[in-house]
Order: structure tokens, then C-alpha cells, then sequence
């Protein structure tokens, strides 16, 4: 094997670790610390089904960003709906037979990378024309946005204008996942996309993507509203009644 | 209005607009700093200690392991700026760091280079900052500048409040010998004499006979004011400021009027003389627990079986959310749990407890129990202000959104002519008033009455479209807020005054002598029920 397929299979192999220890580290630290006070904010379910349903209408909707700000909610939406549709289509090199539905939404599902490509754009933009979203932007926030720009121009250049060798690339990925690396196509845009990939799954755990499993432990939208009815008590809180 | 203003006070539109940002806008001001006497007894130090700097970063740690709320919204926001134009301090001052998510990034940054990798070793890419002096100069200069009213939570995606943060922030603060006077001071007193205003128990007494004789002098009523009377069903718990300020006073007279009509037999405490409970907006724990626990004692001293809260905004957030919590006043303890059901066995579960008084109010006026001359206000347009504890931090009755619906169906009951205020500047999108989480305080004046201006937006277009002339609170820090800062947008201070104003206007007080006898309240109810609800 080259010494870039090496390269390639330890980046992947050391990316997969990094993000699945780190984001596992982070989900059990936001399971292990307390919420001691009720603190869900209106409108707050009384129930805990109605609960589910209103992190749903967050998760998928973005219901509260579209409360705030409809330009944000488009381009945030678009950039998100798109994403989800392209990895739910990626998802053909990870199985070795590839379901009849996931065949079926190949034609129409790649132009989700149109989707998510302009509402990136959208939201990049916002960085730069709105005085207050300019004040509140680091450097990394741009960063970011040029990864998953990078991302999605790449995959758009392989899906639309420079087709690279799917079969050969689909065994380097079954090659990793069954621990039998295989070369990875030598194709220069692939080869970006999957560096980029590499460092978005590297910094997940570190940054701000931690928004993804962070809002599903928000107590303000995770909380049922049934204070009076149900003591709440933390075990630190409980330590005090001693 | 005492002498003109030092700053300017925008001239009202009638509309609310979001303003360009103005770098340091408020950078100056500071409210007034704790002294060693008002710090110590709270468990704070007297002054800035030595080693501030490892203190502060020992207790950013041991909070972010305290409260989840605290780390996870840390790590989630994503500099959306969805929250940028939702606070009614930067609406106001248009200073960037009154904007949620900039006030949260001054405690950010500290949290990046401390506690995460990508900080640690890349801080100027993600803007982190070691914890300097500055950076608690400004702590303490922003988290003076919230009202820790949630508006920003409503609208982020992932619902970070920045009360949560300004609450840890101001923590860290005292724990550094950095304490705010006004909250501080208050807290004191409620620890060491009952309530806020520091009233002795003789004190309290004596306004509360001077109310009987008014009240009487009034309606030729005989309405009681009790004090400390064991083995009442209610026990009233409620701001200090209803005894002695004004408009708060006016409400008072209106709940005793309500359980004198209704016929409930009920009390106020000297022990629990006080509903507000600021140990809230310093983000204190244990200090939050020990004013609540007076509660409890006194209802376990009265052996009373309900508790009733009166008209305040954070005080009922702290009844309705944590009492239960901290005190066990409330229902559903586990059968293991002896602290909270010692308490909970004493009380009557056929009523929510705590209740709140416009809960109760509403309650007796939809049964017939007690009835209003509404006409009694015709000479009032009155347009309800949310307050934003009750809106977006608590509930009222057993549906969601119940502390929208039960105050205005109170007002409708007992008056004409009502008017909301425009839709987005009410219900959980209300504006707060501007005073609240501690800032009601005169070194903060310019805060405040820059941070009421898009409550007052919203109130000049009522009063110019609507011929409103009365806005009604359920809040004592509201109350006291609106009275001072109305007249700096040139409207008078007597159009500010509680729900239960009005309901003391149009209620109809039953003949001489007591009140109905339980009977008689239920004959009414089947009345009531048999002229079917209107
Ligand atoms: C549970 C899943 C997720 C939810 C509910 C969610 C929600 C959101 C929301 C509401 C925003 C703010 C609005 C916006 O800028 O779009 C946002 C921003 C962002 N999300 Fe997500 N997200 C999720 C997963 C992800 C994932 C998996 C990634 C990346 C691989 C991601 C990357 C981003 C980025 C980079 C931004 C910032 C955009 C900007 O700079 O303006 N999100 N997300
Ligand atoms: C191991 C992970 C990945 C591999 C092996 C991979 C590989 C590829 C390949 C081969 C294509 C071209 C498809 C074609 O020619 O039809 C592609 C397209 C694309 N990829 Fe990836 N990719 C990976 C991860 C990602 C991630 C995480 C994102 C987004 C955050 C992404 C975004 C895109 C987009 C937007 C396209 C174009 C649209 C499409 O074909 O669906 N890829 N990717
Ligand atoms: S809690 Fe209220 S005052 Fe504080 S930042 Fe949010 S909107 Fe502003
Ligand atoms: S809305 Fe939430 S995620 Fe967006 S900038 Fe404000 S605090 Fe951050």
C-alpha cells in the first residue's frame, strides 16, 4: 500500500477514535451533572411525552430559531436539511448491499449539496453584513463555515463535475470498517474531502458542534413544567437536608 | 421625578426598533459594590480576596459540575446570533455586550481557556482569555446589567439562558469578595429580620390594624388583616413591599377583600413576611434555601393548609419552580423522603401548593363564590403587563400557559375595558421591566430606564391607540420600577397598580359581620353553576 493510503487509514482510524471517545466523554459528562432547579422555559410541557415532542419540534423544525430569526432559520435549515440528506446518502459506501430505498433517493437526494451549500453561504454572510453577528464572531466560527464549505464544494465536484471511482473508493471504506484496509483512490478532490471530513469528525468533540448532543440535554427545553406535583430534588441539593 | 436624568431617554415611537451596536455604550456603569458587613454574614468575603484569580477558576469548576444547565451551555451556543436583538438592555443601550450571547461570552472566553482543549491551546481562534482583572471588571459591570429575565432563552435554539450564566457569574463574583450592595444588603436583612424592607414584627402589625381601620372607614366593612393566627387554612405569603409602598398596598387590600368575601380563614406571618427572595439573583444556592426555609417553618409553626403567594414576579417563580425543591411546599415527595412529607402531609392537596393569589382569585370569582361589580372600574382601560418570571419561569392553574390566561380572565371579570399590548411584547415574549434580578436600585437608574423603553414602546402604543390609562402588574418589583420610570417617558406614576387593585375596586363585599358561612359560598356556587358559566 502507498504511503498515502497509510496516511489516509491512520487519519481515519485516529478521527473515528477521537470523535466517538470525546463526543462519548462529553454525553456522559452532560448525563452526570445535576440540574438541582426546575428550570424549563415556557412554553414548558407538562408532560414527559409532550416533552419528546417538543425537543423534536426543536431538533428537526429548529422551532425556536424560527421564533427569532427567519433569515437565520432558512439558511440554517437549508444548511442542516441539506447535510442530513447527503450523509443519509453517504451512507451506500458503509453497507455492502444498499437498501432499495436508499437506491431510490440516489438521483433526486444529490442535489440536497445544493441545500446545504447555500444556506452555508447564507449563514456565512450573515457573519459579515450583521453588525451584531460580526461583533459576536471568532475566528473559528468562519473556520468552520469554510470546512463544511469545503466539504460540500468537494462532494458537489465528485457528484456533478468530476466523477470519481465509487467502486474503489467504496472498498477502501468497507476496507476500514472491517479492518482490512484497502488503498484509498488516489483522486485529488476525493482526497480533500476526505481530509476535510477527517478534521470536521477531529474537532466535533472540542467545539461547538457540541450544539448537536448539547440541545438534548438543555434543561430549559428538556425539563417537564411539574414542579408542584413532583419533588425535584439533586443528590448535592439533598446532601444539605442532612 | 427627581432631578433631569444624566443620560438621555430615547423618545418614544410607539415601536421597537433594533438599534447598531455602540461599543462601551455602558461600560462605566457599575452598581454599587457589597461592604464587608453586608458580605460576611451571607458566607461571602468582605472584600476582594488575594488569590481571586485561582478562587474564581476553583469556583467556575465546581459550578460547571453543579448545574448542567451551567456546562452544556457553555459548550452549545453556536454564535447563531439569534439572541443578539432579543434583550431589552441592548434593545435600550445598544451596548454589544448587553447583547445574551456577548454577556455570556464573558464568561465564555474564560471557560474556553480554562476548561477546553480548543482554548487551552488555540485561544485566540476560538477567543479564549485567561481571567483577568478587566474581565472581572466587566463580570461585574454586565452581569449588573441583566435582569436575569429569560427573554433570550425563548428564542435561542437550544434555549441557553443567560440568567443561568449572569446567576453564575454573580456567584463567582461574591465568592470573590465582589458582592452587589443592593442584593446583598436586601438578602441580609430578609436572613436576619424576615423580609426586605427589614419591617419588625411590631411594625408589621401596626400597618396591618391601620389597613382594617382604612378598609372600614372605606366600605363600613370590617376586613381583617390577621397576623400569626395559628390554625388558619390560608397563610398568605407575600412581597413586604405590599405592606408599605405604593401602588403594593392597594393589592394587599385587595386579597384581604377576596378571603373576607369568600370567607376562607387566613394569615399573614411575621416569620414568612416576605415572598421575594433575591437570593435567586445572586445564583446562591444555600442562600436561596434558607430564605425559603422560613416558609416552611412558618407553616409548620401555624400548622396552616395552604400557601398562598401574593402579586411577585420572581418570588412566585421561586414558590412555583423551587419551593418544592428546597423547602418540600408542595406535593409528590417520594415516601422515603421524611423532610418533605412532614410538611406535605399538613397540607390540603386539593388545592396546587404553593397557590398563587390570582389562582385563587380566579377560582372563587369562575365558581360565584365571590362576585365583582365590573362598572365599579369603568373610569379604567387597563392593558396587562407579563412579567417575566411569571411568563417564562413558572405557571399558573393546571394547562400550559395558564400565568397568561388566569390574570387576564381575572381583570375580565372584574372590569370592561381591557387591552392587550402588542403581540411579541407579550405573554413569554413580554419585555421586562427593566428592575428586575436585582438592578432595582437607584445606582443602576440609567439601566433601568433604558432597559424599559421596549416595554414602554409597546405601552405608548396602547395608550395613544387605546385610551389606556392603566397598567396592571403582578409584580412588586414591576410595580415599584414602572412608578419611577414612567414619568422619565412623561406618563404619570398612578397609571401603575396590581391585578388585585382592581379586583379591590369592583368586588362585592357581603353586608356587615362576617362573611358567608362555607353554605352559603357553596349555595352561591350551585347558583353560579345553574346560570351556567358565562
Ligand atoms: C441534533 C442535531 C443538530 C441540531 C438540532 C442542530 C441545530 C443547529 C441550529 C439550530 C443552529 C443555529 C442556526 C444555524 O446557524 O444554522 C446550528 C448551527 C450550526 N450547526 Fe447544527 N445542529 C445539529 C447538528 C449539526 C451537525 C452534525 C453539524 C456539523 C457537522 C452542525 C454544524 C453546525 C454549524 C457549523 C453551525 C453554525 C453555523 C453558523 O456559523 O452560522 N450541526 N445547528
Ligand atoms: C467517510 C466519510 C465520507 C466519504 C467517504 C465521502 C465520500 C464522498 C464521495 C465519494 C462523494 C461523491 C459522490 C458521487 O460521486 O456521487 C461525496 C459527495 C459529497 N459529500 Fe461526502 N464523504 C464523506 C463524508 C461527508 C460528510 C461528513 C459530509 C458533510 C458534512 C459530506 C458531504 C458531501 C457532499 C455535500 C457531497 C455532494 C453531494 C452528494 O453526492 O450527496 N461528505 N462524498
Ligand atoms: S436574561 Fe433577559 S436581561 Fe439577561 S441577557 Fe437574557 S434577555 Fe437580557
Ligand atoms: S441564540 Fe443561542 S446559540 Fe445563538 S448566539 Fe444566542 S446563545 Fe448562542
Amino acid at each position: 500500500m502507498s504511503t498515502l493510503s497509510i496516511v489516509y487509514v491512520v487519519l481515519f482510524y485516529a478521527a473515528t477514535l477521537l470523535f466517538v471517545v470525546g463526543v462519548a466523554k462529553k454525553i456522559l459528562q452532560y448525563t452526570r451533572s445535576p440540574a438541582p432547579l426546575k428550570i424549563p422555559t415556557t412554553p414548558a410541557p407538562t408532560t414527559t411525552s409532550g416533552v419528546a415532542y417538543r425537543m423534536a419540534r426543536e431538533v428537526v423544525l429548529f422551532e425556536s430559531l424560527f421564533k427569532s430569526s427567519k433569515w437565520t432559520w432558512i439558511f440554517g435549515w437549508l444548511f442542516h436539511f441539506g447535510m442530513f440528506l447527503v450523509l443519509v446518502r453517504h451512507l451506500r459506501y458503509f453497507m455492502a448491499d444498499v437498501p432499495f430505498w436508499l437506491a431510490a433517493m440516489q438521483p433526486f437526494g444529490k442535489y440536497a449539496a445544493f441545500m446545504m451549500v447555500a444556506g452555508l453561504a447564507g449563514l456565512w454572510a450573515r457573519r459579515f453584513l450583521v453588525d451584531r453577528v460580526r461583533y459576536i464572531s471568532t475566528p473559528s466560527d468562519h473556520l468552520m463555515l469554510a470546512l463544511l464549505m469545503g466539504i460540500g464544494i468537494s462532494g458537489a465536484l465528485m457528484t456533478f463535475a468530476a466523477h470519481t471511482d465509487i467502486v474503489q473508493l467504496k472498498m477502501f471504506v468497507l476496507g476500514l470498517l472491517r479492518f482490512a484496509p484497502q488503498p484509498v483512490p488516489q483522486d485529488p478532490v476525493l482526497l480533500a474531502h476526505l481530509a476535510m471530513v477527517a478534521v470536521l469528525m477531529i474537532i466535533f468533540p472540542i467545539s461547538k458542534l457540541l450544539h448537536a448532543p448539547g440541545v438534548f440535554f438543555s434543561p430549559t427545553r428538556n425539563q417537564v413544567d411539574n414542579p408542584r406535583e413532583r419533588r425535584h430534588l439533586a443528590d448535592w441539593a439533598a446532601q444539605l437536608e442532612k | 421625578m427627581a432631578a433631569a436624568p444624566d443620560f438621555e431617554v430615547a423618545k418614544l415611537t410607539g415601536e421597537i426598533t433594533v438599534p447598531k451596536l455602540r461599543e462601551g455604550a455602558m461600560a462605566g456603569i457599575k452598581a454599587y459594590i457589597a461592604s464587608e458587613k453586608i458580605q460576611e454574614p451571607l458566607g461571602f468575603p468582605g472584600q476582594l480576596v488575594e488569590d481571586w484569580h485561582d478562587r474564581a477558576i476553583g469556583k467556575m469548576g465546581e459550578l460547571l459540575k453543579k448545574y448542567r444547565s451551567l456546562q452544556v451551555f457553555m459548550d452549545a451556543c453556536v454564535h447563531c446570533g439569534a439572541c443578539t436583538d432579543k434583550c431589552h438592555y441592548y434593545l435600550g443601550t445598544s451596548d454589544p455586550k448587553n447583547m445574551p450571547v456577548a454577556r455570556q461570552e464573558l464568561m465564555r472566553q474564560v471557560y474556553r481557556r480554562h476548561f477546553t482543549f480548543a482554548g487551552k491551546y488555540f485561544p485566540k481562534l476560538v477567543g479564549a482569555k485567561d481571567l483577568s482583572r478587566e474581565i472581572l471588571d466587566d463580570w461585574y459591570s454586565y452581569y449588573y446589567q441583566c435582569s436575569e429575565c429569560r427573554r433570550c432563552s425563548v428564542y435561542c435554539p437550544y434555549g441557553i439562558d443567560t440568567a443561568e450564566i449572569t446567576m453564575a457569574g454573580r456567584e463567582i463574583l461574591d465568592s470573590v469578595g465582589i458582592g452587589q450592595k443592593y442584593s446583598n444588603e436586601i438578602l441580609g436583612k430578609l436572613h436576619r429580620i424576615g423580609n426586605n424592607l427589614g419591617l419588625p414584627g411590631p411594625a408589621i402589625l401596626d400597618t396591618l390594624e391601620g389597613l382594617e381601620e382604612d378598609v372600614l372607614e372605606d366600605t363600613g366593612i370590617p376586613v381583617k388583616f390577621p397576623l400569626d393566627v395559628e390554625g388558619a387554612e390560608v397563610m398568605l405569603v407575600t412581597p413586604s413591599a405590599d405592606f408599605f409602598s405604593e401602588p403594593h398596598v392597594e393589592s394587599l387590600i385587595g386579597y384581604a377583600k377576596v378571603f373576607h368575601a369568600a370567607g376562607i380563614s387566613w394569615t399573614l406571618s411575621t416569620k414568612a413576611s416576605e415572598a421575594g427572595n433575591f437570593g435567586l439573583f445572586i445564583g446562591s444556592y444555600e442562600n436561596m434555601r434558607k430564605a425559603a426555609l422560613r416558609i416552611r417553618d412558618a407553616a409548620l409553626d401555624l400548622g396552616v393548609k395552604r400557601i398562598v403567594v401574593g402579586e411577585c414576579g420572581h418570588a412566585w417563580r421561586v414558590a412555583y419552580s423551587f419551593w418544592n425543591t428546597l423547602t418540600g411546599v408542595g406535593a409528590g415527595a417520594p415516601e422515603d423522603d421524611e423532610f418533605a412529607r412532614k410538611l406535605q402531609a399538613q397540607l390540603d392537596h386539593s388545592y396546587p401548593q404553593p397557590s398563587h393569589i390570582c389562582e385563587v382569585t380566579h377560582d372563587l370569582l369562575k365558581r360565584g363564590v365571590i362576585k365583582a361589580d365590573k362598572s365599579k372600574n369603568d373610569h379604567r382601560v387597563i392593558t396587562f403587563h407579563d412579567s417575566c418570571n411569571v411568563s417564562r419561569a413558572s405557571r399558573m392553574g393546571d394547562m400550559p400557559g395558564g400565568q397568561f390566561i388566569i390574570p387576564r380572565e381575572v381583570i375580565k371579570m372584574v372590569a370592561n375595558n381591557y387591552q392587550d399590548m402588542a403581540p411579541g411584547t407579550t405573554h413569554e415574549a413580554t419585555f421586562c421591566c427593566g428592575g428586575g434580578g436585582g438592578l432595582l436600585t437607584d445606582d443602576l437608574m440609567q439601566v433601568r430606564v433604558k432597559g424599559a423603553q421596549p416595554r414602554m414602546e409597546a405601552f405608548k402604543d396602547v395608550v395613544d391607540n387605546n385610551k389606556v390609562n392603566f397598567l396592571a402588574l403582578i409584580c412588586a418589583i414591576c410595580k415599584a420600577q414602572f412608578t419611577k420610570v414612567l414619568p422619565y417617558y412623561g406618563y404619570k406614576m398612578d397609571m401603575v397598580g396590581g391585578v388585585h387593585q382592581l379586583v379591590a375596586t369592583a368586588i362585592e363585599l357581603p353586608g356587615l359581620g362576617a362573611g358567608p358561612v362555607e353554605e352559603e359560598a357553596e349555595e352561591a356556587e350551585s347558583e353560579a353553576a345553574a346560570a351556567g358559566d358565562e
